[in-house]
């Protein structure tokens, strides 16, 4: 007897509709506030980043403290570019945008071209034919001087890349964007400044990964936390560079583009393309690396390089979201990024469940809604007891739930699909003597 | 023809030399066990064949070529396939997502499923539990899993890392049973025993290791007569 399944991707996007043209119909009808219309737009903006570190922590086994890093570099990153379209503070409408496009395409070159070259491969060839010569340590510091050489050169090819890449990107995207009507310059702007702050977010958490993934779980956790500190102090200091970012002041004059359309949009494209990623080969190759690495090396499973791909990926989350999350208030301050914030996100997805997408996107919500939602509870004059009220609340689900809210399990569509039926029969409980004789009747 | 052999091999953990100097070779189609004593060397032996390890001396040729320098993902690749000692299921993934780990380095979507097909056939079992957590199922059930894992990437090699590990005898005598019918298949198999009778039942050679070195080797039948081997391993 086969009961009539509705397919779950249906249930999943009929409740997704509902939340989002829920949250339309309140805002448009006036039934709530800008306040609360922000708050709901915040919910979906920890939750793209939330699930970036789940993706980091919870489907990789990396901890990370630095999330909070990538996300201020999303945040900056993108500010600059639309107030410059704003403001021309860098001259031109484009000039922040040209720039760092440049700047992310000399990058990747400079990182294929080193990946190409194989240096460690360089260097044994050129230690071992002047081994003929030399003494053997004089021929491996002469090895690593050649390679250092070289380094530098890629690195120089790849700065004039940037540079020529520069003087042609600024004249034609002036063009573009002063021919454009501002209805269409205007979106097109925000997308790529969403982007951009992903993208950059994503370069960096990919060199940090670089340089720091080899390191174990928990010293991985405290060096990642020297990043996020580290960029916390560039930023307070950030006018000394860029004036425009304002430093310990506090950036403004960015436009406050960001709407529950495009915030609820990121949110589901970014969740369906990790849902995807994580129902694939490499997703599941990134959750076997969470729970044995050594058995997922045995699979053929290059460990170094998936943890890589997730840490990168996880920053490109961490960055889009701080991009949406500048264009919110229009106002970014340093100590939005500061270590305290930091723990936001990993206590959404421990809280949430570690390695399951609903649970961050619903204790995302949950958190929101708990923090802001105790500060109309609460009599006045007692707001700030919410501080006491909420870890309350936090250390009860804990002792209750140990594993979270959802532990690894998903809803809807974002669960595993089923098996495939096959007929390939089932023989009788009996263990022994059934499965040898099947398959040896196979060949 | 030879499709491993291992050539003076030295491998150490930092100062503690695990093998010293052992070498010995697999033949296609061949069952070959190694026994031991804990600490022998054997699983050390497996895990650098598998590329875990590197060693520091000696050489392993797998039809012919080095692999010693080779990466654990080229070592798969290229046909060797390792069942790992205490199965080291990936335990919150499905049955049906262990398996399609096992196939981590092949593309092939229909192939992926005719080998999945070909599992299920060698162990039922698996798939009445595809959709259950590896971490849920049964000891035998999960050596079960650990080995069709390893035959899905279609190995012409499978080391097996002590599968009567902690297993109920009437378990231990079925996955023999069914290691012999995966050698029928034609994937021939190196294994790693601490049960020793049960492991020269079905090999058709074998090698004893004490402490890093071979003490004996020739093919299990007389390795199960010899004397000196009733008295240490067989009891």
């Amino acid at each position: 007897m086969k009961r009539l399944q509705v397919p779950s991707w249906i249930t999943t996007l009929a409740v997704a509709l509902l939340a989002f043209f829920g949250v339309w119909y309140a805002k448009q009808g006036g039934h709530i506030s800008v306040y609360w219309y922000q708050v709901v737009q915040l919910a979906a903006i920890t939750a793209i980043s939330a699930l970036g570190l789940n993706l980091i922590y919870g489907f990789n086994g990396q901890f990370s403290l630095g999330h909070i890093g990538f996300y201020a570099i999303g945040a900056y990153g993108s500010a600059l570019i639309t107030k410059d379209y704003v403001t021309k503070w860098s001259g031109s409408q484009t000039g922040a945008l040209a720039w760092m496009l440049a700047g992310q395409i000399g990058l990747v070159f400079a990182l294929v071209l080193i990946n190409k070259l194989g240096l460690p491969v360089v260097k044994k060839r050129i230690s071992s034919s002047l081994s003929e010569h030399l003494a053997p340590h004089e021929a491996n510091t002469l090895g690593t001087l050649a390679v250092l050489l070289i380094s530098a050169a890629s690195l120089a090819a790849s700065v004039a890349v940037a540079l020529g890449l520069h003087a042609l990107l600024a004249p034609a995207l002036e063009t573009i964007i002063s021919s454009l009507p501002e209805g269409a310059s205007r979106p097109l702007i925000f997308a790529l400044a969403l982007i951009n702050g992903g993208s950059i977010a994503a370069l960096v958490s990919y060199l940090v990964g670089l340089a720091l993934l080899r390191l174990g779980s928990d010293y991985f956790g405290i060096a990642t936390l020297g990043f996020a500190v580290m960029v916390y102090t560039a930023l307070q200091n950030s006018d000394l560079v860029i004036e425009t970012m304002k430093g310990a002041r506090g950036m403004v004059g960015i436009p406050p583009w960001s709407t529950w359309p495009w915030v609820a949009g990121g949110l589901v494209l970014l969740a369906i393309v990790m849902r995807n990623m994580l129902r694939s080969s490499h997703g599941r190759a990134m959750i076997s690396v969470r729970e044995d690495e050594i058995a997922s090396q045995s699979m053929g499973v290059d460990v170094t390089q998936l943890k890589n791909l997730a840490f990168t990926m996880g920053g490109f989350y961490a960055g889009v979201a701080g991009a949406l999350y500048a264009h919110l208030y229009g106002f970014l301050h340093p100590s939005s990024f500061s270590m305290i914030k930091g723990f936001d996100p990993l206590i959404i997805i421990v809280f949430g469940g570690l390695g399951s997408m609903t649970g961050t996107i619903l204790a995302s919500v949950m958190f929101a809604l708990v923090i802001e939602g105790l500060r109309v509870i609460l009599p006045q004059g007692f707001e700030d007891w919410r501080f006491v009220i909420y870890p309350i609340i936090l250390l009860l689900i804990m002792l209750l739930r140990p594993s979270g809210l959802l532990g690894t399990s998903e809803w809807g569509w974002l669960r595993a699909p089923l098996p495939p039926e096959r007929d390939i029969p089932v023989p009788n409980r009996s263990l022994r003597g059934s499965a040898v004789s099947a398959s040896s009747e196979e060949e | 023809m030879q499709l491993l052999q291992v050539d003076n091999l030295h491998v150490a953990y930092g100062a503690i030399r695990a093998i010293q100097g052992i070498s010995f070779h697999v033949d296609a189609g061949e069952i070959v066990t190694l026994i031991g004593a804990n600490g022998a060397g054997k699983s050390t032996s497996l895990r650098t064949i598998s590329g875990l390890l590197r060693p520091y001396r000696g050489d392993i040729l797998y039809q012919g070529e080095s692999i010693v320098r080779t990466s654990p993902e080229r070592i798969v690749k290229a046909g060797i396939s390792q069942v790992p000692e205490g199965r080291q299921i990936f335990s919150t993934l499905t049955v049906m997502e262990n398996l399609q780990m096992g196939a981590y380095t092949r593309r092939d979507p229909q192939e992926i499923e005719s080998s999945m097909q070909r599992v299920f056939r060698s162990f039922p079992r698996l798939q009445e539990r595809q959709s259950q957590l590896g971490g849920t199922l049964s000891g035998g059930e999960q050596q079960m899993l650990a080995m069709g894992r390893g035959l899905m990437s279609m190995p012409r090699l499978l080391l097996l890392d002590e599968p009567s590990m902690g297993l109920a005898p009437i378990l231990v005598d079925e996955i023999f049973e069914i290691i012999k019918a995966i050698n029928a298949q034609g994937t021939s198999i190196l294994l790693v025993e601490q049960n020793a009778a049960m492991a020269l039942s079905i090999a058709d050679r074998a090698y004893v290791l004490e402490t890093g070195r071979i003490v004996l080797e020739g093919d299990a039948k007389s390795v199960l007569r010899n004397p000196q081997i009733r008295e240490a391993y067989l009891g």
